[in-house]
């Protein structure tokens, strides 16, 4: 990154067909906060085409560890251990690097750590559930986790979570903010979720699956995920500095 | 046969979910102890800081009139002279105190999310036009399935809303208004409606 010009081009348009729409019934809670009327289309100006970009000095030694980040010295989180990696790339195929990328998650039982959480699954006292970083120079992320438990939560009467971890992503300029979550390769819970259901294109749901990767899977020790993540491309500005006619 | 274009395709978004704070905020939701602070928290403007001191503060409102308190808003900005503080800024420097960028979780009682920051200044459109002075905001929670994002103008502008680029271009005038923040003193009051007869605009972008 360091030779490279800074990117000022604006970003491809978003193809929202992918996206869930923001009324989706059978997720009960975006009944009474969708919006109903069209958005209004707006060519990325100077405020959307720029963004935050963090120091690697935001990141603690430990914070890509959940296993340790939270447990008391000596110990550790119980549950079948983990490392997710990947990289985030924008829609070119451009590796999207000192993005930072933070993630949350419940514990082995599928339990969080949270004020409202109610399920009565138990709490892990060494698990807090969190953790973040930021991508090498090829968009490249790692961190080692649990793998995280399904739950109940409140929407039909017998509604469950898949295994899942929730990612927060920023790209390079603010119109690329994204959240999602990442499911693991071969759980049944994925076809049946009302909240994997709002994205309406199956090839889309396939792309937040994560497959197990036995190649990067560390012997006696933790099995791989690999989950790469895609925001949206960034023209090129050949041809974006000229103003014929203004 | 054509070459293929070979693009890939953006990662869809999913809700935030109601436990987003966990992530983005542990601080703030109790879990202390791994991060220093929460990413964003706190004054946005610091003694260095050049620029006139403001506070935003308002609520995330849903179709029954109800404020959210699982919501997260995050904040973009110019500098005081309307610079940005990113890479992708090739105008010019920005204010080195200044990152311009902020991060609230709705208050667990009352809904609200406040920013302590300062009024950024002009930056221009695509054609070199100046827009008005504005922020960018961001809002996700649960019940959201993909992040909303808007913009806040500001009432004691009103010679300068009347000429942006953007507002200028919204064809139903009636819903202009709910881009702009009302300012009292230092104290920008802009609430969010997600539904109903001021529903917010909201923008593609
Ligand atoms: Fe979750």
């Amino acid at each position: 990154m360091k030779n490279a010009l800074p990117e000022t081009g604006g970003f491809f348009a978003r193809n929202r067909e992918m996206h869930p729409p923001a009324y989706t019934p059978g997720y009960k809670t975006s009944v009474l906060r969708a919006p109903q009327r069209a958005l209004i289309s707006l060519e990325g100006t100077k405020s959307e085409i720029t963004g935050p970009v963090f120091g690697h000095n935001i990141i603690g030694e430990f914070d890509n560890d959940l296993i340790v980040n939270y447990a008391k010295p000596g110990e550790m989180a119980i549950g079948q251990r983990i490392m997710v990696h990947g990289r985030v790339l924008d829609e070119r195929g451009v590796g999207v690097a000192g993005a930072l990328v933070e993630f949350w998650q419940a514990n082995a039982g599928g339990r969080y750590r949270h004020k409202k959480e109610t399920y009565l699954a138990a709490i892990d006292p060494n698990f807090g559930g969190f953790g973040r970083c930021i991508t090498d120079e090829n968009g490249n992320y790692a961190f080692r986790t649990i793998k995280p438990g399904a739950y109940p939560w409140p929407n039909g009467v017998n509604d469950w979570r898949p295994a899942h971890i929730h990612f927060s992503i920023f790209g390079h300029g603010f119109a690329q903010r994204l959240i999602t979550q990442m499911y693991f390769e071969g759980d049944p819970m994925i076809a049946i979720c009302p909240i994997v259901k709002t994205i309406p294109d199956e090839e889309a749901i396939k792309r937040l699956i994560a497959p197990l990767d036995m190649s990067n899977t560390v012997p006696m020790d933790m099995r791989a995920y690999k989950f790469d993540i895609v925001l949206r491309g960034r023209r090129s500005t050949f041809f974006e500095n000229r103003k014929e006619g203004n | 046969m054509v070459q293929p274009l070979n693009y890939l395709k953006e990662s869809a978004s999913q809700t935030a979910g109601p436990y987003v704070h966990i992530g983005c905020t542990p601080n703030f939701t109790g879990i202390t102890g791994v991060y220093d602070k929460d990413l964003g928290s706190g004054p946005m403007a610091t003694e260095k800081t050049r620029g006139e001191r403001i506070t935003i503060k308002g609520r995330v409102i849903d179709g029954s009139g109800t404020p959210l308190r699982d919501a997260m808003i995050e904040i973009w900005q110019a500098d005081a002279d309307g610079f940005y503080n990113s890479p992708s800024e090739t105008r010019g420097k920005a204010d080195p105190n200044f990152f311009g960028w902020g991060r609230c979780p709705a208050d667990m009682v009352t809904g609200e999310f406040y920013f302590e920051t300062i009024k950024p200044g002009t930056v221009p459109f695509n054609d070199g036009r100046p827009m008005a002075p504005h922020v960018t905001l961001w809002i996700v929670a649960r019940g959201i399935n993909i992040g909303l994002q808007t913009r806040m103008y500001f009432s004691d502008e009103e010679e300068a809303n009347a000429k942006d680029p953007v507002l200028t271009r919204i064809e139903h005038r009636v819903r202009v208004p709910t881009l702009i923040g009302q300012r009292d003193g230092d104290i920008v009051t802009f609430d969010i409606h997600l539904q109903g007869e001021h529903e917010t605009i909201f923008f593609d972008i």
